[in-house]
């Protein structure tokens, strides 16, 4: 028959009875945009992580004394004096191919002065793997020469945060700064990463990067960092399958050298995987909560659906007889009812999506929630909708259409 | 003069509890093209089931039912509903319109169940109109209308399909008499250029209309009685 005339059959009745379609279909609006808003706020929430990771720099992976959980003066975990050394780096670099690249790297936090302004920042010493591996990279300037990472010069590639705080809006390049005395030469402008992953207060661009050299020579030093020993190895790995395999190698290559049983975890290596997921389970919680509800909205949605095509055959009993007397045969029946079913779902289908652009939006605005509607989540949510309206319009459209038309005709 | 309506030995047994009813009882009857028939009998008679037999509403326990030459007793649903749709036209005492539904709509609607195109279907439906004086209500709903104007309505979409046969169950019993008179008057001409008509009615002034009348009676044929000569024959 002619699908045109069915919608539009399907429609008028919808039209008719206003108020109670809308009250139908408010299950179904419902249960649809808990669906959609958990997808996109879940989809948001995997390009933010997508988008940090790759800021961090891809693949990394950061190497240090200690354990996890004794890490807490990170040089020397509890129990083992096993410390990091350059030596290490080139070792890992040199033993494992699927690395890319391996940055032995000591950190420190220092007041950096120019003139009477004065900041407080994170001081890197780094060598010519710390920006690749951290994907990083200068906006002004240039980076260190290798003589000057292999001299130990008194050069400092200065963050966008420091520098703001530092030189307000003027020039950076070539000006000096005082670290705890030393006076340095700002040689380039560190492209801006915002904040660290996971973290709404850790300034990646608070920070000053010297030689490593430089740092452990003549600032660090001070600090009771000693010999050649580093803090952390940032490593970046290849190809992601790898990263598993990678962070077994490192640490049973790093116990090796320094001859510890494996079984102490003298080394950590951290792939940033906790991280996501602790992110994910703030995630998982939200989503399970929002299936609940979703799925019980869509259920009492649908018996709502049956209940309510149940009573539109009954008021229709006489309808249902006149069209099979001119000629309507079952299926015709049937088609009509079940398409007014799968009109009004998906009516709420489309209702449910505008409530959860709006929901998420909101939520989004008021809760700082990355959001990202995905084209066939809607899609799929008004298909899904039609699904719904078949299976809990069948059975109201099966009566309608196993009606005797005598009897039908006969109906008050 | 070819048959139009063949009944052989039609019976129907309904069963109420344990009680059986004959609603039809061994009925055999030919109509002929153009024939003009009133179907007469107090109620319980069997003139309802006779005529939703024939109307492919309803099939007979035994016996068997020509239309048109198409042996159609033994049908099943679906080919039941194609001969309504194409050989039969209804009219009904309530007239069994669609509410919120234009005129024009109402008379297309057997065209939609014979898959005609929306454009054709209108055309049609315009035509009917037409045909029963109504070409200039065809936007009207049937809230708008008077019961003579339905009922005009109602012959126009049982016309529509260009059926052989035309089924009236007391058309005019909701009508006052003035009114029933007019529609009588429209099946009087429609019965002139060449359409079988056959209709139940109470009433011996409505029944004059038609050219047999046949009384039923417990399910029975009682009688067909010759009022006049078909004109048109």
């Amino acid at each position: 028959m002619d699908v045109l005339e069915l919608i539009r059959v399907a429609w008028s009745s919808i039209r008719v009875h206003k108020m109670r379609s809308f009250l139908t279909i408010l299950g179904i609006m419902i249960g649809v945009a808990c669906v959609i808003t958990m997808m996109t706020v879940t989809a948001g929430a995997q390009h933010d992580i997508d988008r940090q990771m790759r800021e961090m720099g891809s693949n990394l992976m950061m190497v240090y004394a200690g354990s996890w959980r004794s890490r807490g003066g990170v040089r020397s975990a509890a129990g083992s004096n096993a410390v990091l050394t350059e030596d290490d780096a080139e070792a890992i670099k040199r033993e494992i191919p699927e690395i890319l690249a391996a940055a032995p790297t000591v950190r420190g936090y220092a007041q950096v002065v120019v003139g009477n302004r004065n900041w407080n920042s994170s001081v890197y010493g780094i060598d010519e793997d710390f920006l690749v591996v951290r994907n990083w990279g200068v906006n002004e300037g240039r980076l260190f020469e290798p003589s000057e990472l292999s001299r130990g010069s008194r050069v400092a590639l200065v963050g966008s945060t420091t520098a703001t705080e530092l030189f307000g809006e003027g020039q950076v390049l070539g000006q000096t700064i005082r670290v705890q005395n030393v006076q340095f030469t700002v040689v380039g402008l560190l492209a801006s990463k915002g904040m660290a992953p996971g973290s709404t207060s850790f300034d990646q661009d608070s920070v000053i990067l010297i030689p490593l050299k430089t740092a452990r020579t003549r600032l660090l030093g001070r600090q009771g960092v000693a010999g050649d020993s580093v803090e952390y190895i940032y490593i970046s790995v290849e190809n992601e399958d790898d990263m598993v395999y990678v962070e077994d190698e490192i640490k049973k290559l790093l116990h090796a050298r320094h001859r510890i049983d494996l079984e102490r975890e003298a080394f950590s290596v951290n792939n940033m995987s906790e991280w996501i997921e602790s992110r994910l389970e703030q995630q998982n919680t939200f989503n399970s909560l929002l299936s609940v509800i979703a799925a019980v909205s869509l259920i009492v949605g649908g018996i709502g659906i049956m209940n309510i095509m149940l009573v539109s055959v009954t008021e229709r009993t006489r309808e249902i007889g006149l069209r099979m007397a001119v000629g309507a045969r079952n299926t015709d029946i049937m088609q009509q009812f079940l398409v007014e079913a799968i009109a009004l779902c998906i009516a709420g289908g489309i209702l449910g999506i505008a409530m959860s652009v709006a929901v998420s939006t909101g939520a989004s605005y008021l809760a700082g929630w990355p959001i990202y509607f995905q084209w066939w989540v809607l899609m799929m949510a008004v298909a899904f909708s039609g699904v719904i309206g078949i299976f809990f319009g069948f059975y109201p459209a099966r009566s309608a259409a196993n009606k005797d038309p005598i009897e039908a005709l006969r109906t008050e | 003069m070819s048959e139009i309506i063949h009944c052989e030995n039609l019976s129907k047994t309904y069963y109420l509890g344990d009680e059986e009813v004959h609603a039809l009882d061994d009925v055999s009857i030919k109509l002929g093209r153009g024939d003009y028939a009133a179907v007469m009998g107090p109620s319980g008679s069997g003139k309802s089931t006779f005529m939703n037999i024939v109307g492919c509403l309803d099939t007979p326990d035994t016996g068997n039912l020509w239309l048109d030459g198409e042996e159609v007793s033994q049908m099943s649903r679906n080919e039941l509903a194609g001969i309504r749709n194409k050989k039969i036209g209804f009219v009904f005492q309530q007239f069994n319109l669609l509410g919120r539904t234009s005129a024009l709509d109402n008379v297309a609607l057997p065209l939609l169940y014979a898959g005609m195109k929306r454009h054709d279907r209108r055309e049609r439906a315009y035509a009917a109109l037409e045909r029963v004086g109504l070409k200039d209500r065809v936007g009207h709903h049937p809230t708008q209308l008077s019961g003579g104007q339905q009922q005009r309505v109602a012959i126009a979409r049982a016309l529509v399909n260009e059926p052989a046969i035309l089924l009236a169950d007391e058309p005019t019993g909701a009508l006052d008499t003035h009114t029933g008179e007019e529609i009588m008057d429209i099946f009087d001409d429609l019965n002139q250029s060449g359409l079988t008509i056959v209709l139940v009615t109470h009433e011996y002034l409505i029944a004059a209309h038609a050219h047999q009348m046949i009384r039923f009676l417990d399910g029975k044929i009682t009688g067909v009685e010759q009022l006049k000569a078909a004109e048109a024959a």
